[in-house]
């Protein structure tokens, strides 16, 4: 193969001025677009900021918008591509931008900073967790996010309304709060926070999130659907409601949601004494 | 994790302003052994800043994929700690720091369990344990795994773990940041003392090329490797060997460092992916070793020192995969630097497959959907970076630069380094893995000594009476060095002298090593000591990759010629250490260690090379080895303290 | 509907900092071919549906008892002879009431709120948005935060009630089976499964019989309900597109023969 292709690449600072630069680009066969970014970086634009890191997909960095469309660029192949097509490349739109491809993802720490962390039943000690394959592979979906931001940006709600990013935590962390839900041995109810703190109302379930997911992760169909139907078994589920009040579900629900009752079930062998030795210092 | 609000210099301009920040423990880097080494040393009441090179959970971690070695005896009743560290031992060809391997094998276990606390959510056994897989070198399924993803759950578990002390800390305190802040896409360029102790480190932040300094009585380096050094290679940018320059430079000694992994199983094929990792689990769940003659070649490579744990026959190899109490593994387990010279050997002797590695095949050995359910990443990997559908054919796979056994020389419990309040943890450690890591035995490593050196850490600053200070010129030497790209207006491009670099360390410090190939090599490396002054870079501080790589260029060169050094003196192979003109083991050099210090002449070389005496392992430890075991290491002066031999 | 001159619509807040690009989007492939699409798709059925319930007759067969779905169940006086299984609780409608008032706005409220149709006119009627990473043209967005759209949280009670109604045309099915068996048994049969089939791989149908557990491992028959509702909910786009054919098709044959248009085809008697 080997060819020369033409690209369309988004120069700019964080002014959010910029525009579309025009190269002429060696292509050789098997490439992804991010191999050209490379070549560009080290034949003809030493400066092109973009960022990048394992260049197999797994740790999403080199996420950009390739024709319009968010991708990774190490996982988009040039192959499908023609040849004589010309290849945009631009940051992701709904963050403001550091320079060049590369841009301030900051919203999404301040999110996730946002979302109350795991809490496991107090009286659980390490080394005695047992949780089954089955209770945990759900949550486990979810935890092949590579926080690649990629649904963060596409998802209309931040993407066409910026003001929506102080009350929308986006598709990536109300994911989180779905997996923190569904973790077989957290004691928090999320639910309702899940609808009035992390803004899970504003999801109109339109499914981009899912559309972009380089990990294929189901984000819509299985986390957030499901939450919402969970804040709907809070809020609004009149069977739900007749039977609490019938068999006073409540009560059980939350013993469910100790754990207690995963120990029990998973018998009383709690695995195997610490070394002594390796208490020592090691206090934490 | 908004940067300090200090103004920062404009690009190009006067001398940059530099932003000053201060805190108790400084961790450089944000992989595994940082985080855990940030956690453990928050927990112990210090104030802990964070220092990533890249996004924060973006770390090389996340490439991991087989799991995490600990003897939790989940799968196996019969393993415990004395058994992994046997492994270890074994594995390192018993050049390994031995009280390193105890405490690892011992503590592994509550890392493990610890990281369930933290959310982790492992793949379970039926009893609803944490389910453990085989692995190359290790006796008994050992290795805590998520599908072929632990690393990304390591990273995303203490990364969580972070955001729960901080919003600890929030609650406490009403920030977020106000004991523990994390400050991503920074780079550190040099390490800042106070006479013998360390005071600091100076950097710079990515985005804006703003220079920072941190005030700190105590640094953890945790920075990983030096795979960068090398063209084919399974590391990321970041691997520039940062910490053990930094190391270096401040007065640490290095070991090891002519041990280098090359895990046998990377990509070949499409050239721009070549050197991505194929996990180890492959192999683990069954997938085996061709040549383009589709012979299983890994049972003519099975070595001397092997030959009773391994099968010799197909049929016995293939029973293992269900009945592992029985009958002995196949030889495509064996530990990697094995599988790799083999796979050398295979392509170097004209049985290589199109793209110059070996197949690798699992199609033929389970149905679609089983792989597809087992190994999803690998499955995803070759799909979308390959176009190969790995349930339909077998991968092409060849040896790939992963990892350095080598590495700043640290006491094992504390891992403190000789420089005073300087501490290192990870690969950039040396001594753990001895001349060779087992997989699964690097996660493991990271959260041992990573709880350890934040340990050490604030034990260190508990008892340190004064606190160390920075000097003005301490910084504007630093920030000269910094500055010296944008100044030169050199004609060196960086780019074109890294690749020449990777280039060199390829072809001449490769897997298999020749005295002369090497002798060129530090030639070469001695020309690019003179030639990296002069590299310029155009744009500004802004984000600038020409510039960002300018300066990683030094530490890259210098941990090359640690490596060209060590391995032109060390006589003989061993482990991730293969010399063409010594092909075999030498107990007589077990028990030395190259150590490595900065001190640059006239001629180029950086380095100074001493020789060291390994200590002798602890009785108790060392009778754990049966008597037939040790000999095949250690020379008879040595083998007195057996039992063994006292018995007698 | 205009389509390529979306491309010259609104295009995103310029948030601070944000990348001044002007276009509403860089996407060159024919991303407004699926919202056409299902605007087309819904539109053909909401047309269709409000005719034939307003119709009024031509909506069952007595020969062969073929009832179609539009008018079932039927309570009023006003009913064809036979055609009220149930007997007629009601009075005579006057013609601008439906005859099966009391089902009707239960499936429209099910197919309203229903997760996957949400999507899709959402997208294609609302624009909002119209495709991944194009900008949608309305200034403010608050999703389902409040009224009217939070009302979408009711799908919940749609799904008890469909499944009721799913029940009804089923016994309307079986009772036409009583006569012999021509086509248009076979189209009533062939709808039914598809209507189970669409409110079984419903997102709530999903939820209630096990979705909502913390823990599958207490309730083995329940998470292998799950398990099995799950597969079909990935289908459930297919079946949603699938049971509006299905429904015009039935309606149509039955207009058709009841209206004495064509005669039903015989298999068994």
């Amino acid at each position: 193969m080997g060819y020369q292709a033409k690209f369309e690449v988004w120069r700019g600072d964080s002014s959010g001025e910029g525009s579309l630069q025009h190269f002429d680009v060696d292509v050789e066969e098997g490439e992804v677009v991010l191999d050209i970014v490379h070549r560009l970086q080290a034949t003809q634009a030493g400066d092109l900021a973009v960022r990048w890191n394992c260049k197999a997909g797994k740790c999403g960095s080199c996420s950009a918008e390739v024709n319009g469309r968010p991708r990774l660029m190490c996982m988009t192949r040039m192959s499908t591509f023609t040849e004589d097509e010309t290849i945009t490349i631009t940051p992701l739109r709904t963050f403001p931008v550091i320079r060049d491809l590369v841009t301030d993802v900051d919203f999404n720490y301040v999110k996730a900073r946002e979302i109350p962390s795991f809490a496991p039943p107090e009286d659980l000690e390490p080394g005695e967790y047992r949780m089954t394959q089955i209770d945990v592979e759900r949550s486990q979906e979810f935890r092949k996010c590579i926080e690649c931001y990629l649904c963060q940006n596409t998802c209309h709600v931040v993407r066409d309304h910026d003001e929506n990013k102080q009350e929308f935590a986006g598709p990536r962390y109300l994911m989180r709060v779905a997996e923190l839900d569904m973790h077989p041995l957290d004691v928090r109810n999320r639910k309702e926070d899940a609808q009035e703190e992390h803004g899970l109302g504003f999801c109109n379930i339109t499914k981009c999130c899912t559309e972009v997911c380089p990990e294929h992760i189901k984000i819509t169909d299985n986390a957030l659907i499901p939450m919402k139907e969970r804040v709907v078994d809070r809020k609004y589920d009149p069977l739900v409601w007749l039977g609490k009040k019938i068999f006073k579900r409540e009560e059980l629900e939350q013993r469910d949601a100790t754990g207690k009752l995963s120990l029990d079930d998973a018998g009383p062998e709690n695995g195997s004494p610490l070394p002594a030795d390796s208490i020592g210092p090691i206090g934490s | 994790m908004a940067p300090g609000t200090e103004a920062a210099g404009a690009a190009g301009g006067t001398t940059p302003d530099v932003t000053h920040h201060t805190y108790d423990v400084l961790v450089i880097g944000a992989g595994g052994a940082g985080l855990r080494a940030a956690i453990e040393a928050r927990m112990r009441g210090k104030r802990v800043a964070i220092i990533s090179k890249s996004l924060f959970g973006k770390a090389h971690t996340v490439m991991a994929e087989g799991g995490i070695a600990a003897s939790m005896g989940n799968a196996n009743s019969r393993d415990n700690w004395e058994v992994h560290f046997r492994d270890t031992m074994r594995g390192g060809k018993f050049l390994n720091n031995w009280r390193m391997a105890e405490l690892h094998a011992k503590e592994a276990p509550s890392r493990v369990w610890e990281l369930e606390t933290y959310g982790a959510l492992f793949d379970r056994t039926a009893e609803g344990k944490i389910s453990q897989r085989n692995f190359g070198g290790h006796q008994f399924p050992r290795l805590a795994h998520v599908g072929d993803r632990t690393g990304l759950e390591l990273i995303r578990t203490l990364q969580q773990k972070i955001v729960s002390l901080q919003q600890e800390d929030h609650a406490r305190t009403g920030d977020y940041e106000s004991d523990l802040k994390v400050f991503h896409e920074f780079t550190v360029t040099e390490l800042i003392k106070d006479g013998d102790r360390v005071a600091g480190a100076f950097g710079y932040r990515r985005p804006t090329g703003e220079y920072i300094c941190f005030h700190a009585a105590a640094v953890v380096l945790a920075t990983g490797g030096i795979g960068k050094s090398f063209k084919v290679t399974s590391n990321s940018w970041e691997y520039t060997g940062d910490g053990h320059a930094l190391a270096m430079r401040a007065g640490a000694t290095l070991i090891n460092m002519e041990f280098v992994q090359f895990h046998p199983t990377g990509m070949v094929w499409p050239p721009s992916v070549k050197g991505i990792l194929v996990t180890e689990s492959v192999r683990g769940d069954g997938g085996v070793l061709r040549n383009s003659e589709g012979k299983r070649f890994m049972f003519g490579y099975i070595p001397e020192v092997f030959k009773e744990q391994y099968a010799t026959s197909e049929e016995e190899g293939d029973r293992w995969y269900t009945d592992a109490d029985n009958n002995r593994r196949p030889p495509e387990l064996l530990p990697r630097d094995e599988v790799a010279r083999a796979i050398n050997n295979e392509v170097k002797e004209g049985r290589g497959s199109p793209a110059g590695g070996v197949f690798l095949d699992v199609s033929s050995r389970m149905p679609a959907e089983t792989i597809r359910k087992r190994l999803p990443s690998m499955y995803h990997q070759f799909k979308e970076l390959a176009d190969v559908d790995i349930t339909a054919g077998p991968m092409e796979v060849g040896p790939t630069c992963h990892y350095v056994m080598g590495g700043v020389e640290v006491d094992p419990d504390t891992a403190a380094t000789s420089v005073p309040g300087l501490f290192a943890a990870g690969e950039v450690a040396g001594g753990m893995h001895g001349s060779n890591r087992l997989g699964g035995n690097s996660l493991s490593d990271l959260l041992v000594f990573g709880c350890r050196a934040g340990a050490g850490a604030a034990e260190y600053l508990d008892a340190l009476p004064t606190a160390p200070a920075i000097t003005t010129e301490a910084v504007d030497s630093a920030l000269e060095e910094s500055e010296r790209p944008f100044t030169v207006q050199g004609d060196e491009n960086a780019y074109t002298l890294h690749h020449e670099l990777q280039q060199t360390m390829n072809d001449l410090v490769g897997i298999i090593r020749r005295a002369d190939e090497m002798e060129t090599a530090l030639k070469r490396l001695a020309e690019l000591t003179d030639r990296i002054p002069r590299v310029g870079v155009v744009g500004g501080r802004a984000y600038n990759p020409g510039w960002h790589l300018a300066l990683d260029l030094r530490n890259m060169l210098l941990v090359s010629q640690c490596i060209a050094l060590a391995a032109l003196e060390r006589q003989e192979s061993r482990g991730g250490h293969t010399r063409d003109d010594y092909p075999t083991m030498d107990e007589n050099w077990r028990q030395q260690l190259l150590a490595l210090t900065f001190a640059p002449d006239a001629e180029g070389l950086q380095v100074k090379l001493t020789h060291q005496d390994q200590t002798a392992m602890r009785s108790d430890l060392f009778d754990l080895f049966e008597m037939d075991e040790l000999k095949k290491y250690y020379t008879g002066d040595e083998l007195g303290g057996h039992r063994a031999g006292q018995g007698a | 509907m205009t389509t390529t001159e979306r491309d010259h619509g609104a295009s995103p807040p310029i948030a601070p900092g944000r990348a001044d690009i002007k276009a509403r989007t860089l996407r060159r492939d024919r991303w407004w071919l699926s919202p056409l699409v299902n605007a087309l798709g819904l539109a053909t059925f909401v047309v269709y549906a409000t005719i034939r319930s307003f119709w009024g007759s031509a909506y069952f067969v007595s020969e062969y008892r073929y009832l179609s779905p539009f008018y079932s169940p039927c309570f009023s006086a006003s009913c064809v002879p036979g055609s009220s299984h149930f007997g007629t609780f009601l009075p005579a409608f006057p013609p601008w009431i439906p005859l099966a008032i009391l089902s009707l706005p239960f499936l429209l409220g099910f197919r309203l709120t229903c997760y996957y149709y949400r999507k899709s006119y959402y997208r294609a009627f609302w624009s909002s948005p119209p495709a991944c990473a194009v900008a949608e043209p309305h200034s403010k967005y608050s999703g389902e935060t409040r009224f009217p759209l939070i009302l979408q949280n009711a799908h919940r009670y749609f799904f008890y009630l469909a499944f009721v109604i799913s029940v009804i045309n089923t016994y309307d099915m079986i009772v036409a089976f009583e006569t012999g068996i021509g086509l248009g048994n076979i189209i009533l049969l062939v709808n039914v499964v598809g209507l189970w089939l669409y409110t079984a791989s419903c997102h709530s149908c999903r939820h209630i019989t096990g979705g909502r557990l913390k823990h599958f491992s207490r309730h083995p028959v329940r998470y292998k309900i799950w398990t099995t509702v799950s597969k079909l909910n990935t289908r459930h786009m297919l079946f949603a597109w699938i049971t509006i054919g299905t429904l015009i098709l039935t309606d149509l044959y039955i207009m058709l023969v009841a209206s004495g248009t064509i005669s039903d085809l015989r298999i068994v008697n």
